[in-house]
């Protein structure tokens, strides 16, 4: 049974917090092989974990002088 | 070697014990007045800290109480609607189609890293965090900002894992469309 990508969502989600079953791992990489939308996805949330790791970082003032 | 509680220590986690009581209390002032609460019930139980947990858990832990008592004397109920993960009202149902596809195909995100070093992204980040229902953002902060692990969260709010899980899935989906509209698509 293919996963959706709303399904995708979840276990990419999921992965962030636990290890995946072998089972889930499998079918995630299956999906993700022939779906541009969840693949992006992946990389998106990965960064918002990076994000977040950032923000609470006393940051330079002369940042906001950028843009 | 159980880290010795004293202000240095205090020190290193007040920006993020700041951030977090700025995001899930409106007035600045009232989040700032949490953080010095916690600080001083922090060094007057020092003593009782046994390095179970690390200092941050164990500093918001002392915050999360606060808020909660803080709440409670505002006469709003600050109690975790476990079932919220599960009645939809928070859901992210909009965001897919019935067959599970999405929407609105989620664009590419060119160089994102660069986002990092401008701080309107940092002010956009913090408007969606805002966005977020109070249970997802807590779980989401608790999770992503304060390093809490799945088990530690559960504890401490008193949720399954299931709806952790539920609630930390809907906060990052939301967050990812939020962050695309507001800024790498805007």
């Amino acid at each position: 049974m293919m996963l959706s990508c709303r399904e995708v969502s979840r276990l990419l989600s999921d992965q962030l917090d636990r290890k995946l079953r072998l089972t889930e791992r499998i079918r995630l990489r299956i999906h993700l092989a022939m779906c541009k939308a969840c693949s992006r996805v992946e990389g998106q949330l990965s960064f918002l974990r990076t994000a977040m790791s950032e923000l609470a970082k006393p940051r330079d003032e002369s940042e906001s002088t950028k843009k | 070697m159980t880290p010795k509680i004293d202000l240095a220590e205090l020190d290193k986690h007040r920006p993020y014990l700041l951030k977090f009581a700025m995001l899930q209390i409106r007035e600045t002032h009232v989040a700032e007045d949490m953080v010095q609460e916690t600080f001083l019930g922090a060094l007057t139980a020092a003593e009782r800290f046994s390095g179970g947990s690390s200092v941050r858990t164990w500093l918001t832990s002392i915050l999360l109480h606060k808020i909660a008592d803080h709440r409670r004397k505002a006469g709003r109920e600050i109690s975790i609607e476990a079932h919220q993960g599960e009645d939809g009202t928070d859901g992210i149902e909009d965001l897919f189609q019935e067959n599970g596809r999405y929407v609105e195909m989620p664009e590419l995100w060119r160089t994102p890293e660069q986002a990092l070093t401008e701080r309107r992204f940092f002010e956009v980040l913090e408007r969606c965090i805002r966005g977020l229902s109070e249970t997802a953002a807590r779980v989401f902060l608790l999770r992503e900002l304060m390093g809490f692990g799945i088990e530690e969260i559960c504890k401490e709010l008193s949720v399954s894992t299931t709806n952790c899980s539920v609630l930390l899935h809907r906060a990052r989906v939301r967050l990812r469309a939020c962050l695309e509209e507001r800024w790498f698509a805007a």
